[in-house]
C-alpha cells in the first residue's frame, strides 16, 4: 500500500515540475515584458524596474526559473496587479469555499446518482431506466452556467424560494472558524447561520452536480449491469442469499469500483465548472476571483490559481487512487 | 473508455471474426453501417447535425433580417425588451437586433469554431499519438509525460489559460479548445496503436520486410480511424459548449458584430428577471447542437463497436 502511494506521488513530480516550466513559460511568452505584465496598468518606469530587480528578470532565464520556482516552494506566488494582495493568501481565503461547493456538488451526485443507476439496470428496459439515460444524456449537453442561469431564474426569481447570490445572508452575524460556512454554523450551534449557508449551497450545488450527476448514473448503470450478469452474482443467488444481501454485498460492492474512479476524474470538472457556477451565483470561491481575473488579464493570479489548482487535482486523484486500492485488494498487488 | 474501445474493436466478436485490413475491411464496414441504420438515436443525432450545418451555411438565406443591425434600438428599454411579435419570431435581443436572426448566424459561429479546433487538436494529436505509439521507446515516454501535464490541468481551465495568452479572438479561442483536445486524441491513438502492435497481421507486414514507419503509417493508423473518428463527433460536442464557456469568461471575440451563443447569454444575465427569453433560447441552441453530436457519436461508437454499452 505504501509503496503504491510513494510510486504515485513520484509519478506526480516531473508532472508539477513541468507544469511549472510551462507557467513560467506562458508568462515570458506574454506580449511586452514580463515586469509590465505582472504590473498590468500600474507599470511606471520606477515600478517596471524595482520588479525587474525584485524577481531577477535582469538574470538568465535558467537561474530566473529557479528562482521562480524556489518562491513557490516556499509558497510566494506573487501579488494580484488588480488589488495588490498577496496570491497564495487570497487562494487560502476562497479556497474552503470553493471546497463547500463541490463538495455539496459531490453530494448531490453521489446521493441521487448511486440509487438511480442502480434502480436503472435492475429494472433494465423500464421508464426508469429510459428516464435515467435520457436524463444523463441531458445533463452532459446542458452548458453548466446556462444551467445556472435556468436555477437561478426559476427558483430565485419567479418562485423566490431560494437565495440569489451569496454564500450567507450578510445580515446574519455568524462566526467562521474554517471558513466551510455549513460546518461553521454546526460548530458554533449557530443553526440559523448553518442552515441560511445550506439553502445558498443548494442551486449552485444542483448546476454544479448536474456534470457529475449525469455521469455516475451513467457509470453505476453500466456497472451494475456488468455485475449482474456475473457468475459469482448468480452463485449468490442459487444458494438462496437475500436479495438484499446479494444487491448490498455482492453487486453493490463490486460495481462502485468504476464509480469511485469516475468520482475522482469529476474533480476536474467540478473545479472547472466552479468558475463558471460561482460567478452565476456570486459564489466568493477560488472560481469566481479567476474569472475576474480571467478579465482583467491578472496573470499572476491566474498563474499561482491554475497551479494550486493543478497540484489539488493531482492529490484528489492520488487519494481516489489510493481509495481504489483499498476497495480492491487486487490493486494492490499489481 | 479509450483503450477498452480500440482493443474490443480490433478483436471483434466471436463469429465475425475478421483480420483488419483493406481486403476484409468491407464486411466489417458494412456491418457497422447495418448496425448504425437501425439506432434511432443515430437518426436523431444525425438530423440535428445536418439542421445545425444547414442553417450555419445558408445563414444568410435563412435569417430574416441583417446581423447586429442593432436596427430596432429604440425599442430596447432598460427594463423590457420586445418579444415575439409578427416581424420577429422571437423578439429582439438587449442590442435591438432580431434574436431569431442572432441565433442563426451563431450557429455560423460554433460551426466554424467548432470544427476549426477539434481538426486542429485532431491533428496535433494524431501526431502525437503516431509518435508515442508508433515509435515507442524513449520518444513514447517524453511525450506522454508531456500529455500528462496537459491533462494535470482540467480542460476547460487549460483552454482558458491558452486563451489568456493569445488575447480576445476567434482564432485563440479555436487554439485554445484546440489545446485542450490534444491529449484526449493523443491518448486514444496510442492505446489503439499499441493495441496492434502484437497483432498478427503487424508481424506479418513486418516480415514481408516492410518499413516499420510504413506499417504504422498506412497499417495501423488507418485501423484507428474509427475510434478517432468517434471520438472527434463526441468532442464537437464539448467544442460548442468550450466556445460558449469561453465566451461566458470573457474570452472569446471581442467584436459585437459577431454573433456567438456564449456571449448572449452573458448578455441575458442583466436581464435574466425580465427577459428570461434572451438565456432561453441561446442556452437551447448550444444544449440542442451539443446534443446531437452526442448522440450522433455515441451510436458511431456502438455501431463500430457492438460491445460497447451506451
Amino acid at each position: 500500500m505504501l509503496s503504491l502511494v510513494l510510486r504515485r506521488l513520484g509519478l506526480l513530480v516531473p508532472v508539477l515540475l513541468g507544469l511549472s516550466v510551462l507557467l513560467f513559460a506562458w508568462l515570458r511568452a506574454l506580449p511586452g515584458d514580463p515586469a509590465r505584465a505582472m504590473l498590468g496598468e500600474r507599470a511606471t518606469p520606477a515600478g517596471i524596474a524595482a520588479v525587474n530587480r525584485l524577481y531577477g528578470f535582469d538574470q538568465p532565464l535558467w537561474q530566473q526559473y529557479f528562482t521562480y520556482l524556489g518562491r513557490m516552494a516556499t509558497g510566494n506566488f506573487g501579488n494580484s496587479t488588480r488589488t495588490g494582495q498577496p496570491v497564495l493568501s487570497t487562494f487560502l481565503e476562497r479556497f474552503p469555499a470553493t471546497v463547500e461547493l463541490a463538495l455539496a456538488a459531490l453530494l448531490v451526485a453521489i446521493c441521487l446518482g448511486i440509487p438511480l443507476g442502480y434502480f436503472a439496470a435492475r429494472r433494465n428496459g423500464s421508464w426508469l431506466d429510459h428516464l435515467a439515460v435520457g436524463g444523463s444524456l441531458l445533463g452532459v449537453v446542458v452548458p453548466v452556467f446556462f444551467l445556472a442561469f435556468l436555477l437561478k431564474w426559476l427558483f430565485a426569481l419567479e418562485l423566490g424560494w431560494l437565495p440569489t447570490t451569496g454564500r450567507q445572508n450578510p445580515r446574519i452575524d455568524a462566526t467562521h472558524i474554517t471558513n466551510l460556512y455549513v460546518l461553521d454554523g454546526l460548530m458554533t450551534r449557530e443553526w440559523d447561520a448553518a442552515w441560511d449557508a445550506v439553502l445558498h449551497l443548494v442551486l449552485p450545488a444542483m448546476a454544479l452536480g448536474a456534470i457529475p450527476l449525469a455521469i455516475v448514473v451513467r457509470i453505476t448503470r453500466a456497472s451494475v449491469l456488468d455485475v449482474l450478469n456475473e457468475d459469482h452474482v448468480r452463485t449468490a443467488e442459487a444458494k438462496g442469499l437475500l436479495r438484499g444481501t446479494v444487491s448490498r454485498r455482492h453487486v453493490l460492492r463490486n460495481a462502485m469500483l468504476p464509480v469511485s474512479t469516475t468520482l475522482g476524474l469529476q474533480a476536474g470538472a467540478l473545479l472547472a465548472g466552479a468558475v463558471l457556477t460561482e460567478t452565476v451565483f456570486a459564489f466568493n470561491g477560488i472560481g469566481e476571483y479567476l474569472f475576474q481575473a480571467v478579465n482583467q488579464l491578472d496573470y499572476p493570479v491566474l498563474q499561482g490559481f491554475i497551479l494550486a489548482i493543478a497540484v489539488i487535482y493531482a492529490v484528489v486523484n492520488l487519494l481516489v487512487d489510493i481509495s481504489y486500492g483499498l476497495l480492491d485488494p487486487r490493486v494492490r498487488v499489481s | 473508455m479509450t483503450a477498452a474501445t480500440t482493443v474490443t474493436a480490433a478483436t471483434a466478436e466471436p463469429g465475425q471474426e475478421q483480420p483488419p485490413g483493406r481486403v476484409s475491411g468491407t464486411g466489417r464496414a458494412r456491418a457497422s453501417w447495418d448496425r448504425l441504420r437501425r439506432d434511432p438515436a443515430a437518426w436523431v443525432g444525425a438530423a440535428i447535425v445536418t439542421a445545425f450545418v444547414v442553417v450555419a451555411v445558408a445563414a444568410p438565406l435563412i435569417a430574416p433580417y441583417e446581423p447586429a443591425g442593432s436596427q430596432w434600438i429604440r425599442q430596447i428599454t432598460p427594463s423590457d425588451v420586445p418579444g415575439p411579435s409578427e416581424e420577429h419570431l422571437l423578439g429582439l435581443d438587449s442590442f435591438g437586433s432580431d434574436l431569431f436572426t442572432q441565433l442563426v448566424y451563431g450557429a455560423r459561429q460554433s460551426l466554424v469554431i467548432g470544427v476549426v479546433s477539434t481538426l486542429l487538436g485532431l491533428l496535433a494529436g494524431t501526431v502525437l499519438g503516431v509518435l508515442s505509439g508508433g515509435i515507442g521507446g524513449w520518444v513514447d515516454t517524453a511525450v506522454m509525460r508531456v500529455v500528462d501535464i496537459m491533462l494535470s490541468v482540467p480542460a476547460l481551465l487549460l483552454a482558458v489559460s491558452v486563451a489568456a495568452m493569445v488575447g480576445r479572438s476567434s482564432t485563440s479561442v479555436m487554439v485554445a479548445i484546440a489545446v485542450a483536445q490534444v491529449p484526449i486524441f493523443a491518448r486514444l491513438l496510442r492505446a489503439s496503436l499499441l493495441s496492434q502492435r502484437g497483432q498478427d497481421y503487424v508481424l506479418a507486414l513486418r516480415s514481408l520486410g516492410l518499413r516499420e514507419r510504413r506499417i504504422v503509417v498506412s497499417h495501423m493508423l488507418p485501423n484507428s480511424l474509427g475510434p478517432l473518428l468517434v471520438q472527434a463527433t463526441l468532442v464537437l460536442a464539448t467544442a460548442v459548449i468550450e466556445v460558449a464557456a469561453l465566451s461566458f469568461l470573457g474570452l472569446g471575440d471581442p467584436d459585437p458584430a459577431v454573433a456567438e451563443w456564449g456571449r448572449m447569454l452573458v448578455k441575458a444575465q442583466e436581464r435574466l428577471q425580465n427577459d428570461p427569453q434572451l438565456a432561453l433560447w441561446p442556452g437551447v441552441c448550444i444544449a440542442v447542437t451539443a446534443l446531437g453530436f452526442t448522440l450522433l457519436g455515441e451510436s458511431l461508437r456502438q455501431a463500430l463497436d457492438p460491445r460497447a454499452r451506451r
